[in-house]
């Protein structure tokens, strides 16, 4: 249960948020060009690391928004909060 | 008490205050403000209960959280009674009711404790060995182990108690009111924080406030004394919330904890009535600071699990705090100094020590200097060997050690005992730092795992730390605390603190015996019967991780969670396997720290709050029309109206009818609806729907089907162009809440682009649709200025009309085949416009249907439900939807992966009708299709979806999914039950009407 502070509301409990797995993975603007290889990578390959992950969340049971956070997946320490369109930090 | 057991002790124990109560159907006598145990042990009773695998007698070992043996059953009543309450931690109160557990028959003559004298058959991984074959035998095992295994027995009734929740926010928090927590406590409201204090126990003080030596001195006063005036100062402040017999459950991240507050155990069962039995509070806190203290050790040799040996701390705390004597014949076996606290107790209260036995080879520190000048015999390099007495010890044997400690020498030394109080050191309660994910270390020196690492604000002080005299106690914990919350002076900065200080160490973890190891009985976890014999014998067979130890032996599995026994076994396992503690690491520390009782976790959640449903705004009349109801996601739904007595079947089959015949009512406000706005609108279904939506015209409705991006079917509903850029879209009753966050995620993600805006309405609108040939008729009664002609209002349209002052949405729309319209109101007017509709169709019987009926209509004339004749795998191919799928769309959500290599094989699943021969024969929904049952394996080709009688056909129908359905049209395939094998026919999807005119009415 830890605690997210969502860019537009500020901290909340995580039981008003919803995790949307790994961030920055952006629909193909061509999916037709795509062969199957190509297409099934946006599709399902997902990293799943030990460590700080980018991840999409949204303020479900609040404004709705969605949002980036780094992650560290060992202890659940959020590094970073920013907002969809923003460039992943480096950390 | 015809044993002079009862000390004179006006402090904490009311001796005005007489409680009676029942212990094994006799009636004892304790007084207010002592626990279940030391009323027991007032009355010369040790004897508690049996332990699990031998059934060897137990009895009250300890003054805490850690009891292992004193696990009594309270009260007697189906619902009330609550097994494995700890004899240690009850409070008493007048007519409480306990019985032992765990023996059969009873406590004194128990049939399994004949398991004592078979135990060479029974060591670790025993059950593990012999109940896993033959498997048939289980059934013996299960019986017998059940009748002599178990741990008290659960309620067979409801529990009538109410619990309750509470969230919490502090700044500080505090767990432990024992000296090292009141003093952080003080020190940061002091700092103006907001500090919430927990204490497991009804006094604050903790080990401090019933301490009784002259040693120790703080400011020159006795110890005690000093810390009395602490609380009363700490009560009086108003920054800091006290909260007692409240213990930490459970310590997860983000400093977010758990804590069960108990408020109505300790009174009377007449006076509970209408008082909340426990809280839980739900705690977040900026800082954490533990103070849980630290538990004593017992010392593992052979026979050291009879009644009457206890914790020397314990011992102490009976006489300080209970004025309780444990025997009258008392030994003290240690290792340390600190039970040489309790020799001085014994001897203040008059108490009689025969002599103490230490495995030191001496001591020369104030408090040992002390006992040594009252006379008091000291048998220096000695261990017990043995001890005697089968339901309570009355003998003990010692000899005196070897040089390294592994072996005994010389002759042995017989001594009357009937109480022998063991230390064998102390262990920090490390197990709420572990729940929180910090790390240990360990420490060589006292022989303790301490908390080293942690990511959270957060701060072990006291003995928790591995701090165990006083003076380290005072002084870090003031250091420590000021150091974490940023404090520069505190008003404890010239505190002064006289203490006894210990200068030998030594410590065995399996004290050596005159006999073989095998010929002993050391026991490690008195509860689970675990010997360090077992942990020998599981390292023999290979088990080599700690974790895999304590599972194989049950070492630390009982309902004390190993609290006493983890560090010999460990200790054990390093020794025996030459390594040190350190790398072993510790087996995980899981919450709760203290079991919690079921109704405290659900809290208020219970019966009618378990769970929030909706109710449509007609729900009352479905209520008076005695309709029952289905859960679709958390709504409540009509599911069929019976009438006089129906069967479903029977009410479904009449309400169908009537639909077909004449006309039908369904409230269909469940469904999902979505308002989109935006100049992009069209642009925004075009990309999330499978079908064209740009020629769209104002006041007309489109079905759409919605894929999920791997190009499976993932939702469906008719959306009608209200205006300009104005849709409403529907959804399925389920999927509607799931649709509208995929909506919003790609606008906000993928498409932040486009002008739209969503808005979910399900709850806005209240829908009722009315179906059948007179439908129109119906209709037309009710909104007379309406032209309901086809060429004005054809299928698939809308129109928007005034009724008084309500304004209605009508959608020609039919999800059953028939001329249909759904009249959409404001929900407030929902129950008003059903009304009306029922009113208007009387003449035309129009009958009330379900979600039962709405769903045999449908499949009468194919049309899927998503969730049921789809399951997450079915593209719109293999539902033979091809036709809904736009060509001419460059992109819609899923549409690359309809072209996948898997989603065009031509082997898929897909959706295909059945007719059974027998035509009365209906098949089960999710009953297995195959070709030939006699060839094994039996190749499994699909299963049954749907599938009801249809009265209009008058035969049984089923919707499949096939493999290779749509090549098998015509093919004859079985059905195999339980009691028979069903033949059926594959068919087309569409039943009835197959040229769509009843449309039309
Ligand atoms: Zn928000």
């Amino acid at each position: 249960m830890f605690l997210i502070n969502c860019p537009y509301c500020g901290e909340r409990d995580q039981s008003e948020f919803v995790s949307g797995g790994e961030a920055h993975i952006a629909r193909p603007k061509q999916p037709t060009e795509l062969n199957d290889d190509q297409w099934a990578e946006y599709l399902f390959m997902r990293k799943n690391i030990k460590g700080i992950q980018f991840e999409r969340w949204n303020h479900a049971h609040g404004c709705r928004k969605w949002f980036n956070v780094a992650r560290d997946t060992s202890n659940d320490k959020i590094e970073k909060i920013y907002k969809m369109g923003e460039q992943p930090p480096k950390l | 008490m015809s044993k002079n057991l009862r000390i004179n002790n006006k402090q904490f124990v009311d001796e005005t205050r007489k409680l009676s109560f029942i212990f094994n159907g006799k009636k004892l006598y304790g007084y207010k403000g002592d626990t279940l145990a030391s009323a027991l042990l007032s009355n010369d009773i040790h004897l508690v209960g049996r332990s699990f695998k031998y059934h060897r007698p137990r009895g009250i070992m300890t003054s805490g959280s850690e009891e292992p043996n004193a696990i009594l059953q309270i009260g007697n009543d189906d619902a009330l009674t609550d097994p494995n309450v700890r004899a240690t931690e009850i409070e008493l109160y007048d007519g409480l009711i306990c019985n032992s557990q765990n023996c059969w028959p009873s406590v004194k003559f128990d049939i399994g404790g004949i398991n004592n004298f078979l135990s060479p058959l029974l060591p670790a991984g025993f059950y593990y060995k012999t109940f896993m074959w033959p498997a048939s035998f289980w059934e013996k095992y299960e019986y017998f182990i059940r009748k002599s295994a178990g741990l008290g027995k659960s309620p067979t009734k409801q529990d009538p108690d109410m619990y309750d929740h509470r969230y919490m926010h502090c700044d500080i928090l505090i767990v432990g009111g024992g000296v090292s927590g009141l003093i952080a406590a003080k020190i940061a409201s002091d700092d103006n924080k907001k500090v919430l204090l927990l204490e497991d126990k009804e006094l604050l003080g903790g080990s401090l406030i019933y301490d009784d030596n002259d040693i120790s001195k703080i400011d020159n006063q006795k110890s005690s004394e000093w810390l009395k005036k602490l609380i009363e100062n700490i009560k009086n402040d108003k920054n800091i919330i006290i909260k007692t017999r409240t213990s930490l459950a459970a310590y997860h991240n983000y400093n977010f904890l758990l804590a069960r507050q108990n408020l109505t155990d300790h009174l009377s069962v007449n006076d509970r009535n209408n008082k909340i039995r426990q809280r839980l509070y739900k705690i977040r806190a900026k800082k954490v600071i533990i103070s849980t203290g630290a538990i004593e050790r017992p010392q593992v040799f052979h026979n050291n699990d009879r009644p009457g040996i206890m914790l020397a701390s314990a011992v102490k705390k009976y006489i300080d705090y209970y004025g309780v004597r444990c025997g009258l014949e008392n030994v003290i076996f240690t290792n340390n100094d600190s039970a040489y606290e309790t020799a001085l107790s014994l001897h203040k209260s008059g108490t009689k020590l025969n002599a103490i036995i230490d495995i030191r080879n001496n001591s020369s520190s104030e408090i040992v200097n002390k006992v040594k000048s009252l006379g008091i015999q000291i048998y220096w390099n000695h261990t017990v060997v043995n001890t005697k007495g089968y339901k309570r010890i009355n003998k003990i044997i010692i000899m005196k050690l070897n040089d390294k400690g592994n072996d005994v020498v010389g002759k042995k030394i017989e001594l009357n005992c009937d109480c022998l109080a063991i230390s064998g050191g102390w262990t920090p309660m490390v197990h709420l730092f572990t729940q929180s994910g910090g790390k240990l270390k360990f420490d060589n020196k006292d022989n303790i795992f301490v908390p080293d690492k942690t990511n959270l604000n957060q701060l072990s002080i006291g003995s928790t730390k591995g701090d165990f005299e006083l003076d380290d106690v005072l002084k870090n914990s003031i250091k420590d605390t000021k150091k974490f919350l940023q404090i520069e002076n505190s008003n404890f900065d010239k505190i002064d603190v006289k203490c006894s200080k210990e200068k030998e160490k030594k410590n065995i973890w399996l004290l050596p015996s005159d006999k073989p190891l095998s010929k002993t009985k050391p026991f490690l976890d008195y509860q689970n019967d675990s010997t360090a014999k077992d942990i020998k014998l599981a390292l023999r067979e290979g088990f080599k991780s700690i974790e895999h130890v304590k599972r194989y032996t049950t070492t630390g599995m009982g309902t004390d969670q190993g609290k006493l026994a983890n560090m010999h076994a460990l200790g054990i396992v390093a020794d025996t396997t030459n390594t040190n503690m350190g790398e072993l690491g510790t087996t995980t520390f899981r919450p709760p720290y203290t079991p919690l009782t079921f109704g405290t976790i659900v809290g208020r959640n219970v019966g009618q709050f378990f769970d929030i449903f909706r109710k449509t705004p007609m729900h009352d009349w479905h209520v008076n029309n005695n309709a029952k109801f289905e859960n679709v996601g958390q709504w409540k739904r009509a599911w069929y109206y019976p009438k006089d007595g129906e069967s479903m079947h029977d009410a479904v089959q009449r309400e169908s009818k009537a639909a077909r015949e004449s006309s039908g009512i369904l409230d269909a406000s469940t469904l999902g609806k979505i308002d989109i706005q935006g100049t992009d609108a069209n642009e925004f279904l075009n990309r999330v729907y499978t079908n064209a939506w740009s020629k769209l015209q104002i006041g007309k409705c489109r079905y759409g089907l919605m894929l999920n991006e791997d190009g499976m079917v993932y939702d469906d509903g008719v959306t009608t162009k209200l205006g300009e850029n104005h849709y409403l879209m529907t959804t399925t009753t389920g999927g509607a809440a799931n649709v509208m966050s995929k909506l919003e995620d790609y606008l906000q993600t993928e498409w932040p682009e486009l002008d739209v805006f969503l808005t979910s309405v399900t709850d806005h609108y209240a829908t009722a649709s009315v179906c059948g040939p007179n439908a129109k008729k119906i209709i037309n009664k009710i909104f007379k200025d309406l032209d309901l002609s086809d060429e004005s209002f054809p299928h698939m349209s809308f129109k928007e009309v005034r009724l008084g002052n309500i304004n209605c949405r009508i959608m020609r729309i039919s999800f059953t085949g028939e001329l249909s319209y759904e009249i959409n109101v404001e929900a407030s007017y929902g129950k008003y416009i059903w009304e009306k509709c029922i009113e208007a169709g009387k003449e035309f019987n129009i009958t009330p249907y379900g979600t039962e009926t709405m769903h045999l209509l449908r499949a009468e004339k194919g049309f899927i439900i998503v969730g049921q004749d789809t399951d997450g795998t079915m593209t719109p191919v293999d539902l033979q939807m091809d036709w809904i799928i736009s060509k001419r769309k460059y992109d819609f959500i899923g549409k690359r992966s309809l072209y996948r290599s898997d989603t065009i094989r031509e082997d898929r699943k897909q959706l295909v009708g059945l007719l059974t021969d027998d035509p009365n024969e209906i098949l089960e929904e999710g009953a297995q299709i195959v070709k030939d049952e006699n060839k094994k394996p039996v190749n499994m080709l699909g299963h049954v979806t749907s599938s009801y009688f249809s009265p209009t056909l008058k035969k049984s129908i089923a919707l499949a999914v096939l493999k290779e359905g749509k090549k098998l049209k015509g093919q004859k395939l079985l059905v195999p039950m339980i009691d028979k094998t069903i033949k059926v026919t594959v068919s087309d999807t569409v039943f009835l009407d197959k040229e769509n005119e009843r449309i039309n009415g």
